[in-house]
């Protein structure tokens, strides 16, 4: 075929571009749905309770990925710095994923339990008061914004319908129980989740304030999550390097 | 009628034929807007590296802080600047190519209207804080809906103008931006299919997760490079390098291959933004070998460019639009050449979340990008309006001020992320760590400050090209109007 006839003809060109575009996503992206290996088998990776996931929406909403990633490569440097490479499992439920491209700010993916909530509320509100150096934006506004959790079960439905586990009939709930254990099956019922964000905000009390139910109080419960799902001490070293 | 237009007055016959001949109206809008959005997505380009420099800049407002912001100005840049002048140089350049006027005027004023709105939606819900939360796509779902019901009808208009060409061949140029719009209609559906949280409610959530997320994300991402910033204006290239230099191509041959070659390869690449994450290692080895494939059609299009002006060198020293062009197309070569080394692992480990990425970035949409576009104008604007250009000495200007832009932000860069990148991989004498993090973003400071500078230049060539443009489309508001009144005389005349 002369290439002539692609040049002549409106509808082959287009054709022909649209297979050639084609094929190379359809060979990167397709299979990782289907191989196995794609996400490692590891335990105690969970869905986010309702408050997490608000203060999910609230790192997203922030644009925290423009500057921080969630990502910790398999480097002795950075497992120095951060902890155990992350593995694919542990971002399983995170709709959108939240790996980030650049590192303004150091990696969050295993920022949970590293500092205190005292800490994280007071450097989300003025960060230069603790690390004199930083270039980070405050956010006071998170600590003075009420929570606004209405619509947190129409989420939860909208992630349910994306794959994440939350229940709303009792079989799905029973099968949580088994996956999760019962106290965090409780958290991903959606017919209460209003009530278990509620309770979880109360028994934490995050921001250190009490009164109410603030912006703050889901973000810190979000941070204080990151990357600790997993017990790496219950694998061997090496253990998820044949999944690479 | 026709008649009596084309031989009326002293104005170029093919300005004012072609207002018959060619939907010109359209183009003038998109041209315009592509420098609005200009000045508007730069300024907020300095503005975001001014808050890096110095934080202080981001004042505890919501709306203005980094993290909100920076979606406005990449949005503003890319798809307001960028998108704007493709379709301004698509619409004019199918129409020259095919001998043909554009289908649809008004399916075509809907385009720039939906688009131009679709912007406006973005960046204001940027700064409330609605987000998808995906680089480059941060759009929500209602203003995706809306770009891709413009961007299904510009397809449209693509089509029917191709088929009502007058000339036998499609040219090279149409190729591309085809490609484009086909590639990014691909790009734009996949990667933002979510679920609504509800009709009425802003936030969605994306259909997969983690790293099936990822992996659609930055296959989405870097195409959003290799066709909206590469393949387009490679077309507005093809057409406009030969114009302004006034001979044809240097290869046509070399035009097919690198073509196909190009569209092809680009769309396994998107992966090496994803070394040693947790991606499975084969997808971002197969990533990083079409990467380095990507040089050779990557340089065959540089090439091509930069032979079609032998015999005619001098040019260079003669027509600052030239030099834009010409420039641009040194800075595709370069950037496509940092382009493949980056996605090479090794180096990749140390460049990967460093502000060298963010460097490599701008040598491309500043150096490639934005330099084709502003020749592109200049060669455009005045052809529109039917008059020359009002100030040659300060497309000379710009082009200076441009470079040395370019050049402090790219340095810049180069010293921000590989410093970076050594300091934090450094260990001691006793094997720990040899500095904190916060210690690396100490030495940052002065290199964000180099880097805000250098974007203050290249806004300053932006501002001056404004002007240059406004006080020429002036000229030539002036001059149809002197045209149109003497038309009516003439008309009075011979009543």
């Amino acid at each position: 075929m002369k290439h002539e006839s692609v040049e002549t003809n409106a509808g082959l060109l287009i054709i022909l571009t649209l297979a050639v575009i084609s094929v190379g996503g359809l060979v990167e992206i397709v299979p990782l749905f289907y191989i196995d290996d794609t996400i490692e088998e590891v335990d105690g990776v969970r869905p986010y309770t309702p408050l997490e996931q608000r203060g999910r929406d609230i790192f997203v909403r922030e644009g925290c990925y423009t500057c921080h990633s969630q990502m910790v490569r398999p480097f002795r440097d950075e497992m120095l710095r951060y902890g155990h490479y992350s593995l694919a499992a542990e971002s399983k439920y995170d709709h959108p994923f939240q790996w980030g491209s650049k590192r303004t700010g150091p990696d969050l993916a295993r920022v949970g339990g590293k500092y205190s909530n005292e800490w994280q509320v007071q450097h989300l509100i003025d960060p230069q008061s603790l690390v004199p150096e930083s270039i980070m934006p405050g956010y006071p506004w998170l600590a003075t914004t009420p929570l606004d959790y209405s619509d947190v079960a129409a989420r939860m439905r909208a992630l349910k319908r994306v794959g994440v586990p939350y229940s709303i009939t009792e079989e799905e709930y029973e099968a949580n129980v088994e996956k999760f254990g019962e106290q965090h099956a409780r958290m991903f019922d959606i017919n209460n989740a209003e009530e278990m964000l509620i309770e979880q905000a109360q028994a934490e009390n995050f921001d250190g304030d009490s009164s109410f139910i603030s912006e703050m109080d889901a973000m810190v419960a979000y941070l204080q999550v990151l990357g600790t799902m997993v017990d790496f001490s219950e694998y061997d070293d090496g253990h998820f390097a044949e999944f690479r | 009628m026709s008649q009596a237009a084309t031989t009326a007055g002293s104005v170029p016959a093919t300005s004012v034929a072609s207002t018959e001949q060619y939907n010109y109206a359209i183009v003038k809008r998109f041209a315009i807007a592509a420098v609005l959005w200009g000045v508007f997505g730069m300024a907020a380009g300095v503005w975001i590296a001014s808050q890096l420099a110095f934080p202080f800049l981001n004042f505890d407002i919501a709306q203005i802080t980094f993290g909100r912001f920076r979606p406005v100005h990449t949005t503003a840049v890319i798809f307001g600047f960028g998108g704007n002048a493709l379709f301004a140089t698509s619409y004019y350049v199918v129409q020259r190519t095919c001998q043909t006027r554009l289908y649809g005027d008004s399916l075509a004023s809907f385009t720039f209207y939906g688009w131009n709105l679709a912007l406006i939606l973005g960046v204001i819900t940027y700064t409330m804080g609605i987000t998808q939360g995906r680089e480059y796509a941060e759009f929500n779902w209602q203003i995706d809906l809306i770009i891709l019901v413009v961007w299904v009808v510009y397809f449209w208009i693509y089509l029917q103008t191709l088929l009502r060409r007058t000339q036998p061949h499609i040219y090279v140029a149409n190729w591309f931006f085809m490609s484009f719009i086909l590639a990014t209609a691909l790009l734009h559906i996949f990667n933002n299919l979510e679920v609504p949280v509800g009709i009425f409610h802003s936030h969605s959530y994306p259909l997969f997760s983690g790293v099936q997320d990822a992996m659609r994300q930055w296959w989405y991402g870097h195409n959003a490079v290799g066709f909206f910033l590469t393949a387009a204006f490679l077309g507005m290239m093809y057409y406009f390098v030969p114009k302004q230099a006034g001979r044809p191509i240097y290869s046509y041959k070399l035009s097919i291959i690198h073509f196909w070659a190009l569209v092809f390869l680009y769309m396994w690449v998107g992966a090496h933004h994803l070394h040693w994450t947790a991606l499975p290692d084969w997808v971002s080895t197969l990533a990083a070998t079409f990467s380095i494939l990507l040089l050779l059609p990557s340089w065959g299009g540089m090439i091509n460019g930069i032979m079609t002006l032998s015999g005619a060198w001098d040019k260079l020293r003669t027509d600052p639009i030239m030099l834009f062009l010409i420039t641009a197309l040194s800075f595709y070569g370069m950037s496509t050449f940092e382009g493949p080394m980056m996605s090479l692992k090794s180096v990749n480990a140390l460049s990967h979340y460093t502000d060298w990425t963010v460097g490599h970035v701008h040598s491309g949409a500043l150096g490639w990008v934005a330099m084709i576009t502003f020749g592109s104008l200049y060669h455009l604007i005045p052809r529109l309006w039917g008059v020359n250009l009002y100030s040659l000495k300060l497309v000379y200007v710009h082009f200076f001020l441009a470079t040395i832009g370019i050049v402090l932000y790219i340095t810049a860069m180069w010293v921000a992320g590989i410093g970076q990148g050594l300091m934090l991989r450094a260990f001691d004498q006793y094997g720990n760590l040899a500095y904190t993090f916060t210690e690396s973003v100490v030495f940052l400071h002065r290199p964000y400050v180099v880097r805000a500078i250098g974007g203050g230049f290249f806004l300053a060539g932006m501002l001056i090209m404004a002007w240059n443009i406004a006080m020429t489309v002036r000229m030539g508001i002036k001059s149809e109007a002197r045209e149109r009144e003497e038309a009516r005389a003439a008309e009075a005349r011979t009543a």
